[in-house]
């Protein structure tokens, strides 16, 4: 097997899951997007791994931690996307401009006022 | 254009066809997994990626991992991507809307990293080559000796990994429970 083959994988899906995150308004269509790029990187941990016969197998205990953290990490930017979708009615990354420089549009204003310090 | 080991491109073996296979099947489906138009297909596509993938990792003798994958990601990380969809109410239908505008930035961000990184790796490792059937390597992604390394010398990261999912449990719940911090 020759070690150019996946790691060439890895590199478009990766690139795949680069244009996910840029372009999908979706929250979750986002993470989805996250998790091809983490299965990109687990694909080069796997081929590397083979690759230099590795005895202790680092890379693919290194790409099993991957997997447990890219769960953790569904797990809690689900719970992040629920949270917002509960206080903002939507999970649109796009209209989400509350740390955005200059005016938000009045669309994205939060439903009460913020500005409770001012007199 | 031989390797060290003198092995060349052509003929391909049979595993390297099998990976081509699995790869196209992995790149189409997410290619249709960041462009569809349905958020549910969007999650079946991406069970037939990870599916693909996971017959990647099984032609790269990577066995406990195409399991663990079919396993975790196939089996929970998709359906809970799927709860996530049912609970904010994503929309069944197809709609217009999914793609952000800045749609051609992103497309043109994708292609240069792909050139980048593509040339990259053909640049780096061209001439590297893994013997599968090596016999020192038979054997060495199976469930036993994955498993012994990863409980001889892996160990101490490998707890350390169950607080961590200790943690993210613990704060998931406290994040989608809205009543907790008004005690």
């Amino acid at each position: 097997m020759h070690v150019v083959y996946p790691v060439v994988l890895a590199a478009l899906l990766f690139s795949v899951g680069v244009y996910g995150v840029l372009a999908r308004r979706n929250a979750i269509l986002v993470l989805m997007s996250v998790e091809l790029m983490l299965n990109a990187v687990n694909l080069n941990l796997v081929t590397f791994d083979v690759w230099l016969a590795d005895t202790l197998h680092s890379g693919q205990v290194l790409a099993l931690f991957v997997v447990t953290v890219a769960a953790a990490e569904t797990g809690l930017g689900l719970a992040i996307v629920l949270l917002l979708y509960r206080n903002r009615r939507t999970v649109d990354v796009d209209s989400l401009r509350a740390l955005a420089e200059g005016d938000p549009p009045a669309r994205d204003r939060p439903a009460e006022p913020v500005s409770r310090d001012v007199p | 254009m031989n390797g060290p080991g003198g092995v060349g491109y052509l003929p391909p073996t049979g595993a390297e066809v099998l990976l081509w296979l699995m790869g196209a099947v992995a790149l189409g489906s997410a290619v249709l997994v960041v462009t569809t138009r349905q958020v549910v297909h969007a999650a079946l596509w991406l069970v037939v990626t990870l599916g693909a993938l996971a017959g990647c990792y099984l032609v790269l003798t990577a066995e406990l991992l195409a399991w663990v994958q079919v396993l975790i990601y196939v089996g929970a990380v998709v359906v809970l991507l799927l709860f996530g969809l049912m609970l904010t109410r994503a929309p069944v239908g197809g709609v217009a809307g999914l793609d952000s505008g800045n749609r051609v930035v992103a497309l043109g961000v994708a292609v240069a990293t792909a050139g980048v990184l593509v040339s990259a790796v053909v640049t780096g490792f061209r001439d590297a080559y893994a013997d599968l059937g090596a016999a020192g390597s038979a054997g060495a992604g199976s469930a036993g000796s994955l498993g012994q390394s990863l409980f001889r010398t892996w160990v101490l990261p490998f707890e350390a990994l169950s607080v961590l999912l200790l943690a993210a449990l613990v704060a998931a719940v406290v994040l989608s429970r809205g009543d907790l911090g008004e005690r």
